[in-house]
């Protein structure tokens, strides 16, 4: 049975869910908030002690007015495992939850063990007059779910369907998306220097018709990081989570399972 | 009532041959230089002649748009500080939401000031959506960082003695020393623009000057709080020159010809709603609970979007031009019948103070030179004796 709890956390509110037994897996939902009836909930709940927070500003979850950077996400988490008392975590972040755990490891792996980061954004690579991240903050809905699914016609949302509640919680979280992701557009440029402290093993997992940032953008990251390997899910675009999450679940669970078999691999 | 003339300067050859959005997409090559040049020296000399004819003067200042080519207002006001004697030069505005330098705003407008003698009418504006994008400040929180520059630009003005810091949540500053001065002490006059009755009471506890923007009939209730809030804050009615409502104005000698050039100011209306829908509301720049109720409603970010005609009926949706002149949005017609619809527009809004005259749009020179010396010299003359009149008539206090 999933439950919702509502508990503060390092002085903030946040909901959290927190289902099975095992291996702790903390679950960094994307920019536009958890989906806490998505399949990928059972699946790794199943295999793993899961721990699905709404980040601060998304959901029904508490935003502190003094925070407006990534990184103030990332210590909040790092706060959180600490009074979870959770170690040996598997952090597993999509899209702008994996830029949250990236800025969490480049600031401490103490309690990290693993990370898999999904469609990543948050680094800079290319050059100054080359936009590797696409601007999701100036689409419309439509033009949203094009760049967004792989099969956008399966999971354009239908806001018409949608009750009042949930419509605010859309609108919530898409503003403090763009609070956390606006300028620099979805990156922070320090990030790629600091990305060498991420000591723990890293499974880098792209949607392999991603059209918010590309498979190549996914290689360099994983030849950026010292122990990454690089994956492709096939049928998926940025949200490789919701259009293939049983073979999402799986290769997390493979990568979790010889803890350390990621340990020296390297990009393809 | 004063009068002001305002041009948004457009580019408007170009808006037949742009198919789609006219403003932050289309290309620049577009816009050719020899021929914006001019246009931009036909404005100047528009405001020029509504100096002449005694009446003041509206700029303001959009980006990468082929509806306006003012890119600052006080570059454009600069010149005209120098090229104009008596009219009150009004920026409306310098759009804080747009500006990530306010110390910049604050010597910009003490130098149109101390430049013009004193004529500056300062407009603290907030600034469009869609113009985020290019200025890339972050639409959230956007309104803790207006009041914080706000403060700011009001404070550089106010401090007389020499270097001060400024070390705020949005705006950091080690030295701030606005030299020269601003002419008028302590600073120019206020202004600022609302569509909304809450916006209306704010600047009216500030004693600001508001102005509201071709919102129509409609715009009685922002009137009506500003009054409100006016009395209750400082305990007198408020002034009638705290109050502005700006229209599309298009005058002719006879009816066929105002017609004509109504058609052609209105086209400005229908030009930007011509913006790239992705980027017209970025996420943050409406309250999340406005976004909530947009998500199943993009059709309301729309200038003609849910306006009702003074007779009740809702108008269409794009409007005819009788219905804009209906709703008091255009003012149209010979200098009598222009006349009787301000008459009858400001009666119904209880009072307007000052007159923000639109015109421009795709509008000749020529016939926009015409219909504001119309406007000037006939209009103007009819709308004062009706107010001078209307005062002799009121019982002495």
């Amino acid at each position: 049975m999933i439950a919702l709890q509502n508990r503060s956390v390092a002085g903030v509110n946040v909901e959290l869910l927190q289902a099975g037994a095992g291996r702790p897996l903390l679950f960094l939902h994307a920019g536009d908030g958890m989906d806490w009836g998505s399949p990928l909930v059972a699946q790794l709940s199943s295999r793993f002690q899961f721990v699905a927070p709404s980040h601060p500003g998304f959901g029904k979850s508490e935003l502190p007015p003094h925070f407006n950077q990534v990184s103030d996400l990332a210590y909040f988490y790092l706060d959180l495992i600490e009074e979870l008392d959770l170690r040996d975590v598997l952090v597993v972040g999509c899209s702008f939850g994996a830029w949250i755990a990236m800025e969490m490891a480049v600031k401490s792996c103490e309690r990290i063990s693993q990370l898999v980061f999904a469609d990543a954004v948050g680094v800079k690579f290319a050059g100054r007059e080359v936009r590797e991240i696409a601007d999701l903050f100036s689409l419309t809905p439509g033009e949203l779910a094009h760049h967004v699914f792989f099969d956008s016609s399966r999971f354009t949302p239908d806001y018409s369907k949608m009750t009042p509640e949930q419509l605010a919680v859309v609108a919530r979280n898409r503003e403090s998306f763009t609070l956390f992701g606006w300028s620099p557009t979805l990156h922070n440029p320090k990030l790629r220097q600091r990305l060498h402290r991420i000591k723990a093993p890293a499974l880098v997992l792209w949607g392999a018709q991603d059209r918010v940032v590309s498979p190549d953008y996914g290689r360099s990251l994983a030849a950026a990081l010292p122990k990454a390997r690089f994956d492709l899910i096939e049928g998926a675009g940025h949200y490789p989570q919701v259009e293939q999450p049983a073979e999402f679940a799986s290769r997390v669970t493979a990568f979790a399972a010889p803890k350390l078999s990621a340990a020296g691999g390297v990009a393809r | 009532m004063n009068f002001y003339y305002f041009s948004e300067q457009g580019y408007y050859p170009a808006w037949n041959q742009i198919t789609g959005p006219l403003r932050i997409d289309p290309p620049s090559s577009l816009a050719d230089p020899a021929v914006a040049g001019p246009l931009i020296h036909r404005c100047l000399n528009e405001w020029s002649l509504a100096d002449q004819l005694g009446m003041n003067i509206m700029v303001n200042e959009h980006h990468a748009s082929y509806t306006s080519m003012s890119i600052s207002c006080m570059l454009t006001l600069a010149i005209l500080a120098r090229i104009t004697k008596n009219a009150r030069l009004l920026a409306l505005g310098v759009p804080l939401f747009n500006r990530p330098d306010p110390y910049r705003v604050a010597e910009e407008a003490a130098y149109v000031d101390v430049l013009s003698g004193g004529r500056l009418e300062l407009g603290l504006v907030k600034g469009t959506g869609y113009e985020l994008p290019i200025s890339n400040q972050n639409p959230v929180r956007n309104m803790d960082r207006f009041w914080e520059a706000h403060d700011l630009v009001l404070k550089a003005f106010a401090n007389h003695d020499g270097p001060m810091s400024w070390e705020g949540e949005y705006f950091h500053y080690r030295n701030i020393n606005v030299i020269p001065r601003c002419w008028q002490q302590p600073h120019p006059p206020i202004w600022m623009p609302t569509f909304s009755a809450n916006n209306a009471r704010e600047i009216a506890r500030r004693d600001y000057t508001m102005a509201t923007f071709t919102t129509g009939y409609g715009a009685r209730v922002v009137f009506d709080a500003y009054r409100d809030e006016y009395q209750k804050a400082h305990g007198v009615p408020a002034p009638l020159q705290r109050m502005s409502y700006l229209g599309m104005v298009a005058v002719g000698a006879d009816k066929k010809t105002a017609m004509e050039r109504g058609e052609r100011v209105a086209s400005y209306a229908f030009a930007t709603e011509r913006t790239p829908p992705g980027k017209l509301n970025p996420p943050g720049y409406m309250s999340s609970s406005d976004n909530a109720r947009l998500l199943t409603n993009q059709g309301a970010i729309s200038f003609f979007f849910n306006k009702s005609l003074p007779s009740g009926r809702k108008m269409s949706n794009p409007p005819s031009m009788e219905e804009m002149i209906e709703a008091g949005m255009l003012f149209c017609g010979t200098p009598d019948e222009v006349a009787q619809q301000i008459t009858a527009f400001c009666d119904a809004m209880g009072g307007v103070g000052n007159m923000l005259v639109q015109m421009g749009g795709m509008l000749e020179a020529e016939e926009n030179l015409d219909s504001l010396r119309l406007f000037g010299s006939e209009v103007v003359p009819r709308l004062l004796k009706r107010q001078k009149a209307e005062r002799l008539a009121e019982p002495a206090q």
